[in-house]
């Protein structure tokens, strides 16, 4: 008796395509690695080196003065006092915006998909449409309004920006997530005697998990990355981090200080970056499941 | 008294109309079960029942009262889904008492109910795990028990058994019933495409198809009397028998003919007059038509053999059609076999081939 031997050739795990494709897929992380890799290098160089002009190189004698400079003493316009201003100022217009905007997206998901009210549609269409319109358009009528309401140039007044601008991604997401919850759950506690507060709480809310990871993430990088809201409506005491970065890097005297110039940027983009690498897996999660069904 | 009726309920989804003035009577105490293929309209008057679903025209009343547009919780209903439906962040002990915490009812009294129901759908030991760590079955019993502790005086069941494999739905089914036993008073009305749990479970059947109710019967009823051709056909595994023929006088009365085929109607009960030339489909369940050499219809051979066990299936086959005879499990045939069929007059149905009306 023979043992059983597979026929034919083995086939090979390494073929030529694969390597065309393994070559393609580093260049392109290179290619999208290398300005990351030539602002964190720029910044830890003292300017010396920099007029050298060797912008891949290592730095030869690394020093974080830039760092600290572009935190606490570089100039935005006349004052001195760095990009931390404007950090802090990010964050208290980030926090209420964020948890707002997903407290009025979740609740409009939740009656759009489960109360079924009357013209739900035609309003969630309207909505809708709101997202495609440029945020351009909607500035001047809305400058004029807060200023006659009087509360232009405030924290209120940009936080409540955000929230309105966040309505229609906010809602979308909750939507189309609580479309995909079992409707019987619904009814189930339609019976139970919940009534709209009390089933949003008690039963829906703590099955959005997942997709208030997603609305956290999308809210924290979109909010923190804004520039045109921030310039219009938070008014110079509360300009957030990306205005004050912009001063910065637009206000040099003589010299253009490179280093801090980089390690001012990179700063600014931490908040973000940090989000990303924490929860990216979240992320993908939630965008998949909030693309398939609905 | 009746505790549900539903009196001439139209039910409208935007455009389309579901129910066109739909009434249905329940009796207190009584299982109704309605059944029906998928799109029939059985799970919208539940839902309508429920409240759940806005009525168009129409009343509901339960218990009495007309409850067409009160709230679900305050119609003395209790529901069961078929995807059980149960809260996935809360455990079973929370899932079953929440519908008790809305209506503010004091803890003690919540924890007597839970554990009284916990204890007569023996899930006792599954108090404080939560539904993903259930199997199907007990799912379904959690969630029976959470309908049982809201008291109701009438159960809803939205195809309770659909989800749960063969085995598990033998085994719950018997359950039910049993529950309806010892609930004594509690009205259930159970929706279902599944023909064996109508027949097991119910008082009264509730056969619809296209959101009208073909027939309301007991399963005896339904199942030996059907109103139409489409209860015959619906109701019954292996199909009921259907033979297209004429109705014919003959010396000794009307007969029916098809073919060889000939059966004298003489003992047949009649609820309408019928006329002879008339066109009609005769139905005969398979378990109705005898092997015997003595039969009225010869000629038949063996097409298909299928053993069941308990019962043997036969496809048999004449000139006219081919028919399926349902006999005893020990019972042997071989195709190629040449039979002779015997067919009782008193147990057959005959159906008006244009309306399809029991005639």
């Amino acid at each position: 008796m023979s043992a059983a031997v597979p026929q034919g050739r083995r086939p090979r795990h390494l073929t030529i395509g694969r390597i065309g494709v393994y070559a393609f897929l580093v260049t392109a992380a290179l290619f999208f690695m290398l300005p990351l890799w030539i602002m964190v290098v720029t910044s830890l160089k003292p300017m010396e080196e920099i007029r050298l002009g060797n912008i891949l190189a290592l730095p030869a004698a690394m020093t974080f003065e830039a760092w600290t400079k572009a935190w606490s003493s570089a100039c935005t316009g006349l004052e001195c006092n760095g990009i931390s201003v404007g950090f802090w100022n990010s964050v208290r217009i980030l926090i209420p915006s964020v948890i707002l905007s997903i407290i009025a997206g979740a609740i409009n998901g939740y009656a759009l998909s489960f109360w079924r009210v009357k013209g739900a549609n035609v309003m969630f269409g309207v909505l809708l449409l709101g997202a495609f319109i440029p945020y351009q358009v909607f500035l001047y009528p809305l400058v004029r309004i807060f200023s006659l309401t009087g509360i232009y140039n405030s924290l209120t007044c940009i936080v409540l920006v955000h929230v309105i601008f966040g309505l229609p991604t906010m809602t979308l997401l909750f939507r189309n997530y609580y479309a995909g919850l079992p409707i019987e759950l619904f009814k189930a506690a339609r019976i139970d005697g919940g009534g709209f507060w009390s089933i949003f709480f008690r039963v829906i809310l703590p099955m959005s998990t997942p997709i208030l990871v997603v609305a956290t993430i999308l809210q924290v990088t979109g909010i923190w990355n804004d520039f045109i809201f921030g310039l219009t409506f938070a008014g110079r005491e509360n300009l957030p981090m990306t205005v004050q970065l912009n001063n910065i890097v637009n206000s040099t005297q003589g010299e253009r200080a490179y280093n801090v110039d980089m390690a001012a940027t990179m700063l600014a983009a931490l908040v973000p970056l940090v989000v990303y690498f924490v929860s990216g897996r979240w992320f993908v999660r939630g965008i998949a499941a909030g693309a398939v069904k609905g | 008294m009746s505790t549900v009726s539903v009196r001439d309920v139209t039910v409208a989804f935007e455009a389309v109309q579901v129910f066109d003035g739909l009434s249905l009577d329940i009796q207190e105490g009584e299982f109704i079960v309605l059944l029906g293929p998928s799109g029939c309209g059985k799970s919208t008057l539940l839902n309508a029942i429920a409240g759940l679903l806005d009525v168009a025209e129409g009343q509901i009343w339960i218990n009495g009262k007309n409850v067409t547009w009160e709230e679900p919780k305050d119609r003395g209903i209790a529901m069961v889904f078929q995807s059980y439906a149960l809260y996935p962040r809360m455990n079973v002990r929370e899932n079953m008492s929440f519908g008790l915490k809305m209506a503010k009812t004091p803890k003690p009294e919540i924890e007597k109910r839970v554990a009284k129901a916990a204890e007569l759908l023996q899930i006792t030991p599954l108090l404080d795990r939560r539904p993903d760590q259930l199997s199907g079955g007990q799912r379904q019993r959690v969630a029976i028990g959470r309908a049982l502790v809201r008291d109701a005086a009438v159960f809803l069941f939205d195809e309770p058994l659909s989800n749960l494999d063969a085995k598990l739905r033998n085994e719950l089914r018997v359950e039910i019933k049993r529950l309806h036993a010892r609930l004594g008073k509690t009205t259930m009305v159970y929706v279902t495409h599944d023909q064996i749990e109508a027949m097991t479970l119910a008082d009264r059947i509730v056969v619809m198809k296209e959101q009208k109710i073909q027939q309301i019967g007991t399963p005896d009823e339904i199942y030996h009397r059907p109103a139409n051709l489409f209860v015959a056909g619906f109701v019954g595994s292996p199909q009921m028998n259907f033979v297209k023929g004429r109705l014919e006088n003959t010396g000794e009365g009307l007969s029916f003919l098809a073919g060889d085929r000939r059966l004298s109607l003489s003992g047949y009960p009649f609820i309408t007059a019928p006329s002879s030339g008339q066109d009609v489909v005769l139905g005969v369940r398979p378990e109705h038509l005898e092997i015997s050499s003595t039969g009225i219809w010869p000629g038949f051979t063996v097409d298909i053999v299928e053993p069941m066990g308990a019962d043997t299936v036969i496809w048999c086959s004449d000139t006219v059609g081919s028919v399926q005879v349902r006999t005893s499990g020990s019972r042997r045939a071989t195709p190629g076999e040449s039979m002779t069929l015997h067919v009782d007059p008193t147990q057959v149905s005959l159906f008006a081939a244009e309306s399809g009306e029991r005639l």
